[in-house]
């Protein structure tokens, strides 16, 4: 056994004519790993699986799988099974023809088909649905055969275009764990696509954040969450408030400034980035790291806060939401486990926003 | 209550509705009752009942003759423009290539120039390519009349088609030729079906043409009812259009039945 990576991208890059929908990836996914591209739409996600599939060419850049350099080899010959969002099971086949197909196409044997085809469909736990035909299944059936079909041949890469996309909430949720355990039951090395951060949070291993193209971000749910690179990032990933101003450096750390307010930033933060003095940046603060505290509160050095007026008060059960307005009237919100939230607040009081200094993120600002 | 059949607007509708069916169809059903008359001539009202003009049009060879021909000229016109329009619609919805939409065009030309241009202009070139009065000819000419009905069918079809179905093929491991046997073209087939059947009506109804391409010793059916109605009235022509009518009515309907089963979802 080697550590080669089971996917390598290199420099991917993909034009349409004057429009670029991959402006540069580079990746490489771990043998057995769940990697999922998690992006808004048009961000390239799915032309980067398209790529990788072989259903369309690159413009340049390099593809390797298992070592293997892709650029020349058609898509039949690559070996990946993929999932797509809207099945793509065979109609004029049954669910067991559908799983057989690639089988056949691969020359096993008869028995050998016949096996595999029944372990396949009762690892999807469909084993007495292999008479029926793709219409006679439901939406989640269906998704399931396909993924028997796309594992059944033991590929040595995983794909799935947002497979879940077109079932409902609940079923969704029960299917994202099926997949987990198939995908970890085979070891099989899966490159996911979708544009539900929950699903991706849940899922994978790792995650890149896609955005015009490029990878934003790779890393695991804790890396996007605590730590965003970027502004999207953090606007992408989670609930945030972001307080945006210009950056003034000091010898240790420095201010993030707006207005009559200053905000301090600590020396980790504000070497994160190497930010320049007098740039434009945005502090990033987790709804679940803000306090709510009165208006006259005495802070000391390690917090940071700001004024604001309570806009609602949302009761959910485990938690509570506080909506709030800032100074500019920018929105922010506040999310306070019940039983340790800090007093009572009501719509239309003033209060005043505080956090401590580590718990923000500083990124720069592409909009100031 | 406006949605009732005694509102006036919705009786001038049904009137007017009427009329339209019947002048549309009298002209094709009045040949059904002549028929079977028992006189000499092709008269309306018919008198009497009789199927001998049934029994002359099994027995006599010049009528025999006509339906072996019609059918022989039909039969391989619907294979060559099956052929050719199943490949044509597939290289016109699936490929990519310069001067696509021109080229469908000129395809789909028959459809749009006067057929007695093109009955003329064949004409011409198949007298010097002396293919005249022959089934080669025939098929020739009804083929490249019968083609957009192939690849307007097959196109619908392969339009309508999931192209990822295809992409999944290729993926598990399919060739393009394996991928165009075991996956599109079973799922195209009622397209192509129908698309044959209309080739061969094409074929088999078609007299502009023919009457330029046929002689005394190559007749098709539709020519051979054209010569004798300008002859003698004959009511063999009755029990022949009969005859058809009712071939050409079971294969149009066998193609919508195919037709409407396209999607197998």
């Amino acid at each position: 056994m080697t550590d080669r990576p089971a996917l390598v991208l290199r420099g991917l890059v993909k034009r349409f004519g004057d429009a670029t929908a991959v402006a540069g990836v580079d990746l490489e996914v771990r043998k057995g790993e769940f990697l999922t591209l998690l992006g808004p739409s048009g961000s390239g996600k799915t032309t980067t699986l398209r790529m990788i599939a072989g259903f369309t060419s690159q413009t340049s850049g390099s593809i390797e799988i298992d070592g293997r350099d892709m650029s020349r080899v058609p898509p039949h010959e690559r070996d990946v099974g993929m999932v797509f969002q809207n099945y793509a099971l065979f109609p004029h086949m049954t669910a067991a023809q559908n799983v057989a197909f690639p089988l056949q196409m691969r020359r096993l044997g008869r028995n050998d088909i016949k096996r595999k085809v029944a372990d396949a469909l009762a690892l999807v736990k469909l084993q007495y649905f292999g008479d029926r035909y793709p219409r006679q299944l439901s939406g989640g059936q269906q998704q399931r055969i396909a993924l028997a079909r796309a594992v059944v041949f033991e590929p040595r890469l995983l794909l799935m275009d947002e497979p879940l996309g077109a079932l409902d909430k609940k079923l969704r949720e029960t299917l994202q764990l099926e997949i987990l355990r198939i995908s970890r039951q085979l070891g099989a090395t899966v490159v996911y696509v979708t544009h539900d951060q929950e699903e991706a949070l849940v899922m994978s291993d790792r995650i890149a954040i896609m955005n015009q193209g490029t990878i934003e971000q790779l890393g695991d749910g804790a890396d996007l969450y605590e730590r965003p690179v970027s502004l999207f990032v953090a606007d992408f990933i989670g609930e945030s408030n972001i307080l945006r101003g210009r950056f003034e450096r000091t010898a240790d750390g420095g201010w993030l400034v707006r207005a009559e307010w200053r905000w301090r930033v600590s020396a980790r933060q504000a070497d994160r980035h190497g930010l320049a003095h007098e740039s434009a940046a945005a502090l990033v603060v987790r709804p679940e790291r803000l306090r709510i505290v009165g208006v006259e509160t005495e802070l000391d050095s390690h917090w940071n806060s700001v004024e604001a007026a309570v806009t609602e008060v949302l009761y959910l059960g485990s938690s509570r939401k506080v909506e709030l307005a800032l100074p500019d009237d920018r929105p922010a919100v506040v999310r306070q486990s019940i039983g340790e939230h800090d007093g009572d607040v009501r719509a239309g009081q003033r209060v005043r926003l505080s956090w401590r200094v580590d718990d923000a993120v500083l990124v720069a600002d592409p909009s100031g | 209550m406006i949605d009732s059949w005694r509102h006036p607007r919705r009786l001038l509708l049904l009137a007017v509705g009427s009329l339209t069916v019947f002048f549309l169809v009298a002209p094709t059903l009045v040949i059904v009752p002549m028929s079977f008359t028992a006189t000499e001539s092709l008269t309306f009202p018919p008198e009497g009942f009789s199927v001998r003009w049934y029994s002359k049009m099994i027995t006599d060879p010049q009528w025999t003759g006509g339906f072996a021909n019609s059918a022989l000229v039909a039969l391989l016109t619907m294979v060559f423009s099956t052929v050719l329009g199943t490949l044509a619609a597939l290289g016109i919805v699936r490929g990519r290539f310069p001067g696509r939409n021109s080229v469908y065009a000129l395809i789909l030309s028959p459809l749009i120039v006067p057929v007695i241009i093109i009955a003329i202009g064949m004409f011409s070139l198949y007298v010097r390519w002396k293919v005249t009065g022959s089934p080669v000819g025939l098929v020739l000419a009804h083929t490249a009349l019968a083609v957009p009905f192939v690849i307007v069918n097959v196109g619908t079809s392969l339009r309508t088609m999931d192209r990822n179905l295809e992409l999944a093929a290729m993926n598990l491991g399919a060739n393009l030729s394996r991928t165009f046997l075991r996956i599109t073209f079973p799922i195209i087939l009622p397209g192509v079906v129908a698309g044959a059947l209309f080739a061969f009506l094409t074929s088999w109804d078609e007299v502009v043409v023919s009457i330029f391409l046929t002689t005394t010793r190559f007749r098709t059916l539709p020519v051979e009812m054209w010569e004798q109605v300008r002859q003698a009235v004959d009511p063999t022509v009755a029990a022949v259009s009969t005859t058809l009518l009712v071939v050409t009515t079971t294969l149009l309907l066998l193609a919508f039945v195919v037709r409407r089963q396209a999607p197998l979802r």
